[in-house]
């Protein structure tokens, strides 16, 4: 007598039984799977990030350095305020400062390594360039105060190049310089572009290795010079890359705190500026309406770079 | 005979779609039985009923008289041999064919020996410590078969198995899967989209289209007696007459199918049905030659032997041509 | 065609060349030189290689208990990442359904928010819900975002998974998790081995973070920083940012070559 079920001889009851179960309730299943990773997420992360929005409309009284929950706009509105604003316009100029430079240094290595490479020298690159990537940030930061320092390779070497008169005239020039170099804009400046490089190689790499040979090809095959294939094919093809990239240093820049204290002259940025008023002044509404800032700046970027055709570029 | 797997009037939805709509057949025991249709038609949905990796959404299906609605696919007496072969990539080739064994806690010395002779029935005993990976796409089929045959199924379900084999070995594993079924005894149902394939092989046919079975029957009759448009056009060529054309030649605007094959170059012959028409194409095909004649607005398609026309005796393109054809041979279309 | 076409030639320009290994060049040199100098002493005029910082190193109790301490740390959070991401991942590799955009959103904006965001974020919480900083808040802060370094393997080697193999094994009488066991887990290892070497380093490295969910406690990074300010114990502060290094390099090192030739490269995204 023949029958459809197996005879179970050695099966589990328990975990057969919830298997069955299970069968015929795909979306519990489903519901099962993700209720961990959501509980975690829901109110671990997001639910810290909303009471941190909700406090930036608290109110600090800087009298007796209190906050009250009474709701008020006036963190934000003082966010226009001249120290306040100088400070969003400072970080932001340097984050632009900093993505196109990481453009500029970055492309022509993406570039070689993508069109002229060999196989080997391309996975010699890839490597070359994702290590340092993750190598420790701090290690980096670190490396760079001991380079920058008067005692360092770099002001022994521009000694012995006899460049000593040149660096204290770039020195002297406002924005950019400062009492030395590790006390500089320009070095924090070079600090800034040397860890974010790698975040820009990766997705301009990536973007090129996306356009198709024959399309160049076709364009010589047309008539057009080494140059105008590249200003009129590849560039544009490959434009969407690097605002991929620039995402990355744009945002990782405005949000950056631990760079602006440890190079370059006094001067909050946003992400300082937020570490100070958390901490000794407890003024956390103020320091929440600040963090609304990158937050805000970069959904603005995503959203021209959604339209630029970065985010197929990522 | 006993009734290996039944549908009642079953229904599959996929949102507004109907996958399979309102189908109800009946596989006999030790069966040879195909489900034949284009893609999209529900015949592989209708596999994946049976063996369990979709649930209806009306209607029954019974695997041998049981009621088969809620059982999980490792609880059915069903196994399935995959369009892609599904070979488990980190096991090797023996490992693989004992895996069903194994999973139910089979004695080792006992799932080795019915693993390695699974593998010889399907001439791959020397094989088995190889990877899936080391193997050719014919070989993996044959691992995919034994795979599936080494747990006695009552039912082995076949999808699709030799869509991606070449012309040749195609055919040679179509005689050999037969051979199997004859050895066996066991009941197979095939899916494919070849009709040739499912004539040749199968004791009946399903002929799917759009979700639904339009014709159910051996592939004598299907080819002969062809019950609708779809099944004369898609078992064997056919050349379909719409009404109006019908209209004109018989008298009587009911379509119809004839098949190339019986049709000929009109010499006064009895009985027949004519038409008139200049000759566009004339393909050259090994033994014989198709012609395709232009009737009007139709190209009806008829073949010669090439034994007994030389090239130049055959009908050249552009030739004014008159073909017949026998009464009899006219299978009449539901419209 | 008219004209003889010009092939784009094989070599490439001189320049380029050399703008590319200059740049490769500027990537690498603050790490060499990090890693030279903790092999260096000076000894009035005289440089000699040593091996002597390494020793000396290990000789702080503050040093060891720092890596003691992110070790422990880097460990839990990769295994709490470790079950949380692959859970998402099997419930969203495939499934089409409504909030499925916004559950990825959400998985990855611990990464994407500048860390000082999450940072205050998560201190806030903290002070709300009255829970002193400590290991766990550390633990939890960086499991959090390391969520998506596993998430993002295991839906890769997921996609890259054909179905049929689940299916062919519950066809051949194995259940839901047995096939799980023999068949998933198997498939999904060495993509699971590169998401953890990667969330592994991405916890000992992290530092802005924890710099608000430690309290008292002093990881690695933080004791690196803190060390920035003093400008004597260079040498062993060398040392320590040579180990940091070494640490969070090879793991990487080792998922890339884990996950070459697959569709989603391990670190090729952080």
């Amino acid at each position: 007598m023949h029958s459809l079920i197996y005879n179970a001889t050695t099966t589990k009851p328990l975990s057969r039984w919830l298997s069955n179960a299970l069968y015929r309730k795909n979306n519990l299943f489903l519901f099962l799977l993700l209720t961990p990773p959501l509980l975690w997420f829901g109110i671990v992360y997001l639910g810290s990030l909303f009471a941190l929005l909700w406090q930036s409309f608290y109110t600090f009284d800087s009298f007796s350095m209190a906050v009250s929950p009474d709701l008020t706009l006036e963190n934000y509105r003082s966010l226009f305020d001249a120290t306040n604003f100088d400070i969003i316009l400072r970080t932001g100029t340097m984050a632009i400062a900093v993505t196109l430079a990481c453009a500029c240094i970055g492309f022509p290595i993406a570039y070689y390594m993508t069109r002229y490479g060999s196989p080997a020298e391309k996975g010699f690159f890839y490597i070359a360039v994702m290590l340092p990537m993750w190598a420790s940030y701090i290690v980096k930061t670190y490396a760079w105060t001991v380079i920058l320092s008067q005692e360092g390779i770099l002001y022994w070497g521009i000694n012995h190049l006899g460049l000593a008169s040149t660096l204290s005239n770039v020195l002297q020039i406002p924005a950019i310089g400062g009492n030395t170099l590790a006390t500089s804009n320009l070095g924090r400046f070079i600090v800034f572009t040397y860890i974010w490089l790698p975040f820009m190689i990766l997705p301009i790499q990536a973007a090129l290795e996306r356009v198709p040979t024959n399309l160049l090809q076709a364009s010589a095959d047309l008539g057009a010079k080494p140059a105008q294939t590249f200003r009129r094919v590849l560039f544009p093809l490959v434009f969407p890359g690097v605002i991929a990239g620039s995402i990355f240093t744009f945002s990782l820049t405005l949000g950056d705190y631990i760079i602006p204290q440890l190079i370059g002259p006094s001067g909050l940025y946003i992400g300082t500026m937020v570490y100070t008023m958390q901490g000794s002044v407890g003024n956390m509404p103020l320091a929440a309406a600040f963090t609304v800032v990158p937050i805000v700046l970069i959904f603005i970027y995503l959203a021209f770079a959604k339209r630029a055709g970065a985010f197929d570029a990522l | 005979m006993a009734i290996a797997v039944e549908f009642s009037a079953v229904t599959r939805h996929y949102g507004n779609v109907k996958a399979v709509d309102n189908v109800t057949i009946s596989v006999a025991e030790g069966e040879f039985f195909s489900m034949l249709g284009p893609s999209g038609s529900g015949k592989t949905t209708c596999l994946r009923l049976i063996a369990g990796f979709e649930q209806p959404t009306h209607g029954s299906i019974k695997i041998f008289g049981q009621e088969a609605a809620g059982t999980p696919p490792y609880e059915r007496e069903v196994n399935t041999v995959f369009q892609d072969y599904a070979l488990f990539p980190h096991m090797n080739v023996l490992d693989n064919v004992a895996y069903g064994l194994q999973v139910k806690g089979v004695a080792k010395n006992e799932y080795i020996n019915r693993a390695e002779e699974a593998l010889r029935l399907v001439a791959l005993g020397e094989y088995s410590k190889r990877k899936p990976s080391e193997l050719s796409g014919g070989q993996r089929q044959r691992v995919a078969l034994a795979r599936a045959l080494v747990n006695r199924p009552r039912v082995l379900l076949l999808d699709e198995p030799l869509g991606a084999l070449d012309l040749k070995l195609r055919e040679q594993m179509q005689l050999e899967l037969k051979t199997l079924h004859n050895k066996l005894g066991i009941t197979f149902i095939y899916v494919t989209h070849d009709q040739g394939e499912a004539l040749s092989m199968s004791d009946r046919v399903a002929v799917f289209n759009k979700g639904k079975v339009e014709q159910c029957d051996n592939p004598r009759n299907l080819y002969t007696h062809p019950k609708t448009r779809f099944v004369a056009d898609f078992v064997g060529t056919s050349n379909v007459i719409s009404s109006d054309l019908a209209q004109k030649i018989t008298g009587n605007n009911h379509p119809f199918s004839i098949r190339p094959e019986h049709i000929s170059i009109y010499h006064n012959h009895k009985n027949v049905m004519k038409i008139e028409g200049v000759v566009a194409d004339v393909q050259y095909h090994g033994a014989t030659s198709k012609i395709e004649v232009d009737v009007g607005n139709k190209m009806l398609a008829f073949v010669l032997s090439n034994t007994e026309y030389s090239e130049t005796h055959l009908p050249q393109s552009g030739q004014k041509l008159t073909l017949c054809w026998p009464q009899n041979r006219m299978v009449m279309l539901s419209t | 065609m008219l004209f003889k076409s010009k092939s784009l030639s094989e070599k490439s320009p001189v320049w380029l060349k050399t703008l590319a290994y200059g740049g490769l060049v500027f990537l690498h040199f603050p790490i060499v030189f990090i890693l030279i100098n903790a092999f260096v002493a000076h000894d009035g005029n005289n440089t000699y290689l040593t091996l002597k910082w390494f020793s000396a190193t290990f000789a702080r109790d503050d040093v060891i208990s720092a890596i003691i301490l992110s070790l422990k740390v880097a460990t839990v959070a990769t295994l709490l990442a470790l079950v949380m991401g692959t859970m998402a991942a099997a419930a969203l590799y495939k499934r089409n359904f409504f909030g499925k955009e916004a559950i990825t959103t959400m998985l990855i904006l611990p990464i994407a928010l500048p860390g000082i965001i999450t940072g205050i974020a998560l201190l806030s919480a903290m002070s709300i819900l009255e829970i002193e900083p400590g290991f766990w808040t550390i633990v939890v802060s960086h499991a959090t975002f390391c969520v998506v370094m596993i998430y993002n393997n295991v839906v890769a080697r997921f996609r890259r998974m054909p179905h049929s193999l689940v299916e062919a094994s519950m066809d051949l009488g194995a259940d839901g998790f047995t096939t799980f066991k023999r068949i998933v887990l198997p498939q999904l290892a060495t993509a699971l081995l590169a998401g953890a070497l990667l969330a592994f380093a991405l916890s000992f490295d992290e530092l802005i973070v924890t710099i608000f969910t430690a309290g008292h406690e002093v990881t690695l990074p933080i004791w690196l920083l803190n060390q920035l300010a003093r400008p004597r114990d260079a040498a062993i502060t060398n040392v320590v940012a040579m180990m940091v290094m070494l640490i969070t390099a090879l793991p990487i090192i080792a998922a890339y070559y884990l996950t070459r030739g697959t569709e989603s490269i391990a670190g090729s995204s952080k």
